[in-house]
């Protein structure tokens, strides 16, 4: 048996190594993730078009550095700005016009919002690969017993657990949070209780694009060649995981893209022969949650949704 | 492989944009078509999606025609035909190129897909063609009308095996793009090369990615369990660059050898220091002239082109050319039977990249030249001839 020898060939070193790359890859979901989930608990629509803005955030932070010269935490905060900025006009130019048309609109909407910017940016930046800067400080290898790992492999679960605890609890302490809550549960009801619907609209479009900017920044600094279709693959994917974890939940996100993220990894680990078959993972997971658990992992449990 | 080389083309051909072209973009005479002229086709794709290989392609032709204008006291002119990029626009034009313009025998195309469309048309015409940078082995192979200039995708999975094993490597793994026929190819090639030269069970691991794939560390974690001497790891430019960035991220310092796709700017803008010291295949090198005729090309290009330099498919197009030319001048005939029998003869004949000689298939056998990666520059590292591959 094939998995047999794989565990008996497996040094603690080599286990140890895929479990780290499968935890960086599953965090970077997550973030992503988070995006999806937040913004179908509102609206109940899926929103397409975020692995695109991933994709322009990564644009954005490539800019800021080697065009505009920008110290790169300086470009950071930038691209999180630029990129919630982004997703506020998305939401007013494709999505704000269809709020009272069929959801099946607004889903179509998404879709064309996702090839507009893909086109754009192939067209903006042409579609030849381009180098995400190196940061030393985050793009360092540190060996620790002879597993190599990334700097920013210790930030991205790290920052990815600040952003999910920041996030938690603006939607459950905070009076906007309060609002995004009621628009999530009944937007009609939370409209004629004189909540402005389209400014918490608008507040979890700005919030789910900053999160996908950070992930940006992450995934670019870990996996360095940015293309106009590098959000596609995540995309999708991270849309699986928010699926998975339950969609609307935002900790199930978190776990789906962890499933995802170290999942992958460890089939190519144990499964050497599968290995072209990883993105394949995703979408048998998602057949199965479909199957046996429609609402998701923790799609049940928790009644809050946004 | 197509898409990245025609990637990498339109940079190079908006670079000539910039540049400025000159002038020379003049058809050849249409008035001439007496007695005292032979018809050679020029069957491109200089318009769609592949027009940028096709452009370049088109000016190695004319250079070379420029070079070598008669045969045997009779002016060559040129038949320009567009192919369009499309499969069945491809096989009219070469209907065409043979039932109306009635040429002796046709040079080109860029693209296999486009070859093996013309395929049937020139075997059932009995009108030989020679193919310029059609690298799929299905364009020759049972088809005795159709040659090639350029080598077949598998050659270089040999190329690279002799060179590992020359160097001494006894221990390879490979990393195939298992969605990619091209990648594919030539690690199967690498393979029973390798395993020939170094013992069965020589390579001893072979892992497999998807086309646009972003993240290798799992199957390169178990690569590096297994220790390999070397890795052949042929693939689109973008996805070998990040492979070798990690690959030296976990740590892996053993070389890593690709293919030609990688020998574009962005392979090394992407791989940035980390792809320093990799080897590849390539068939033309212009640091180093391989013979006479290709220090004539190469000058005869610069002049022609304001200072440009010349990449690959301008010169493969160019020996394209030469090969006709010579079976012309053999023949000493315009029976197109003949001449296709005088190419089938090709025999060390005098190329921009080596001495070309074809085989039965219709395939050359020439030198191949590893390349590698040196301060953020390609750079010429080696030269391995056909006779390096016999000699195992």
């Amino acid at each position: 048996m094939e998995i047999f020898q794989a565990i008996a060939n497996m040094t603690a070193a080599g286990f140890a190594q895929h479990l780290v790359n499968g935890i960086s890859l599953g965090s970077l979901y997550a973030l992503i993730a988070i995006g999806y989930t937040m913004v179908y608990g509102i609206l109940l629509m899926i929103n397409f078009a975020h692995g695109d803005i991933v994709m322009m955030a990564c644009y954005f932070a490539f800019f800021g550095i080697t065009a505009f010269h920008i110290p790169w935490y300086l470009t950071f905060v930038g691209t999180i700005i630029a990129t919630a900025l982004l997703g506020v006009i998305i939401e007013r130019t494709a999505y704000r016009p269809l709020r009272d048309a069929p959801k099946n609109s607004v889903l179509i909407s998404a879709i064309g919002a996702s090839f507009l910017l893909e086109n754009l940016a192939n067209y903006l930046f042409s579609g030849r690969p381009m180098h995400f800067p190196d940061i030393p400080f985050l793009s360092s290898m540190i060996p620790i017993g002879g597993v190599q790992i990334q700097a920013i492999c210790f930030f991205i679960p790290v920052v990815t657990v600040i952003c999910l605890v920041l996030l938690l609890h603006i939607v459950n302490h905070t009076k906007t949070g309060m609002a995004m809550r009621a628009v999530s549960k009944d937007y009609e009801i939370a409209r004629v209780m004189g909540i402005n619907i389209d400014n918490v609209i608008s507040i979890t479009f700005a919030l789910g694009s900053a999160l996908a900017a950070v992930g940006a920044i992450m995934w670019g600094i870990r996996y360095p060649g940015i293309t106009p279709y590098l959000g596609v693959m995540p995309g999708l994917k991270c849309f699986i995981a928010a699926v998975v974890g339950g969609i609307g939940n935002i900790k199930g996100a978190v776990l789906g893209g962890f499933i995802l993220g170290l999942g992958e990894i460890l089939i190519v680990a144990f499964f050497p022969a599968f290995s072209g078959y990883r993105d394949a993972f995703a979408f048998i997971v998602l057949i199965l949650i479909l199957f046996y658990k429609p609402t998701g992992l923790l799609g049940e449990t928790t009644t809050e949704k946004v | 492989m197509k898409k990245f080389v025609s990637a990498m083309l339109a940079m190079a051909v908006s670079a000539a944009l910039i540049a400025g072209c000159g002038g020379g973009d003049k058809k050849a005479d249409k008035g001439s078509g007496g007695g005292n002229t032979v018809k050679v086709g020029v069957f491109l794709p200089l318009t769609g999606d592949n027009a940028a290989g096709g452009e370049l392609e088109l000016r190695g032709i004319k250079l070379a025609n420029k070079l070598h204008p008669e045969v045997n006291g009779k002016k060559i002119e040129l038949v320009v035909a567009d192919n369009k990029s499309d499969k069945a626009e491809a096989a009219n034009v070469a209907a065409r190129l043979i039932e109306k313009d009635k040429v002796k025998v046709i040079v080109g195309t860029y693209g296999s897909s486009l070859a093996m469309a013309a395929g049937n048309i020139v075997r059932d015409a009995k009108v030989p063609a020679i193919g310029t940078s059609c690298t799929n082995p299905q364009v020759t192979k049972g088809n005795d009308y159709y040659f090639r200039a350029c080598f077949i995708d598998p050659f270089q999975g040999t190329v690279m095996a002799n060179y590992a094993y020359k160097k001494g490597a006894r221990k390879a793994a490979i990393v195939q793009e298992v969605s990619n026929d091209y990648s594919v190819g030539l690690s199967k090639f690498f393979k029973e090369a390798f395993e020939k030269l170094a013992g069965a069970g020589s390579v001893v691991e072979t892992a497999n990615y998807q086309t646009g794939d972003k993240d290798f560390t799992a199957q390169l974690t178990n690569l590096k369990a297994k220790n390999p001497d070397v890795v052949f790891a042929p693939g689109n430019f973008t996805e070998s660059a990040l492979l070798i960035k990690q690959a030296r991220q976990l740590g892996i310092k053993a070389p890593f050898l690709g293919g030609d796709t990688w020998e574009t700017q962005e392979f090394i803008n992407v791989g940035g220091k980390e792809v320093e010291g990799i080897c590849f295949s390539s068939a033309f090198d212009r640091e180093k002239a391989a013979t006479p005729e290709a220090k004539k090309f190469m000058e005869a290009y610069v002049k022609e082109y304001n200072g440009q330099q010349p990449g690959g498919l301008t010169a493969m197009a160019y020996d394209a050319y030469l090969i006709a030319y010579n079976a012309l001048k053999v023949a000493g005939t315009e029976d197109s039977v003949k001449i296709r029998d005088a190419i089938a003869k090709t025999k060390d004949l005098e190329t921009t990249t080596g001495m070309t000689t074809l085989n039965k298939d219709g395939d050359p056998i020439k030198n191949a030249v590893i390349k590698t990666v040196k301060d953020g520059k390609f750079t010429y590292l080696d030269t391995v001839t056909p006779d390096d591959l016999k000699a195992k």
